[in-house]
């Protein structure tokens, strides 16, 4: 089967934090690829949609996203940090999400 | 007792005539009823907004004639050509229709990256008939018919559209079977493989 994949992979590596506190409005991204904090400019402003199951259907699908938005680099190498419509539940630390390619400035 | 639709005419005070015991004369009913609850306090309007929304104005990558991803959509993934852009913005772009399926349609160019492929389509004139009112919704609320929905949906495209479809795509079918693997590329999805990172590509 032909690539079909239209978005980066990231990981949630938790929440913005400091070493006792942490602030759940805001994730870090791990994106795959991206060492440097330049390269991860690319990605600024660029849609999060972190998918999952659920068990119950709603408007006939069992899969649920929750989107959001990168809104900054985060260090030096490449993490980014993201803002979600709804934050992200603990649960999904070290979780898969799908960082895609819109809005696109290239 | 069913909201009757308000009407822009406005109606005319009513005059009618006193019955009864205060037989003889007349009185006037306005045509408009005062409100019978109001607040106590005056409720502070919003102020109505002096701004409006501009076109976005076009990258200097995107040109007429530029092959473009689209990343969102149902056509996602396809390589499709770059006409204009309209009036509000959105690109006006076509498959070609019978490359890959792609018609004529209206993109936003935030949801499309542009390569460096260029057809030359300096030669084909896009009529003016191609703008935002061509593609925007018709039938008014009026036409809602919740019962007879699921038949009247699926409409048959109109043959003028079809017409329209074939003629724009003439010029620009020429121009690509000219090019050597220019149709088969135009015919592929772009996907995103392993080892492959957006912001180490060069589209």
């Amino acid at each position: 089967m032909a690539e079909t994949r239209l978005y980066s992979k990231g990981r949630v590596l938790g929440f913005e934090r400091a070493k006792r506190t942490q602030n759940p409005n805001v994730s870090l991204i791990k994106l795959e690829g991206v060492q440097t904090s330049k390269d991860a400019q690319f990605y600024l402003g660029k849609r999060i949609a972190y998918v999952y199951r659920a068990k119950r259907e709603i408007n006939g699908s069992k899969i649920r996203v929750i989107w959001g938005r990168i809104s900054r680099t985060h260090g030096t190498s490449g993490v980014v940090k993201a803002r979600f419509r709804k934050n992200l539940p603990a649960k999904t630390m070290g979780a898969s999400v799908r960082v895609m390619l819109y809005p696109s400035n290239i | 007792m069913p909201h009757a639709p308000k009407s822009s005419i406005k109606k005319a005070d009513k005059t009618v005539d006193i019955k009864g015991a205060k037989n003889g004369g007349k009185r006037v009913i306005p045509a408009e009823k005062a409100a019978r609850f109001y607040p106590a306090e005056d409720v502070p309007q919003p102020k109505a907004s002096r701004k409006s929304p501009k076109a976005a104005s076009l990258r200097a990558s995107i040109t007429p004639g530029t092959v473009v991803i689209l990343l969102a959509g149902r056509f996602r993934g396809k390589r499709v050509v770059v006409l204009k852009q309209l009036e509000s913005g959105l690109l006006l772009v076509t498959g070609p229709y019978k490359v890959n399926g792609v018609p004529l349609r209206r993109v936003n160019q935030a949801y499309v990256i542009a390569t460096s492929t260029k057809i030359d389509i300096s030669s084909v004139s896009i009529d003016a008939k191609f703008n935002d009112a061509y593609f925007g919704k018709s039938g008014s609320k009026a036409d809602k018919e919740f019962l007879e929905g699921a038949e009247q949906k699926k409409a048959a495209l109109p043959e003028s559209k079809v017409a329209d479809q074939k003629a724009v795509d003439k010029a620009i079918v020429d121009a690509v079977s000219k090019t050597p693997f220019l149709g088969q590329y135009l015919g592929s999805t772009f996907g995103l493989s392993k080892g492959q990172f957006p912001h180490a590509m060069k589209f």
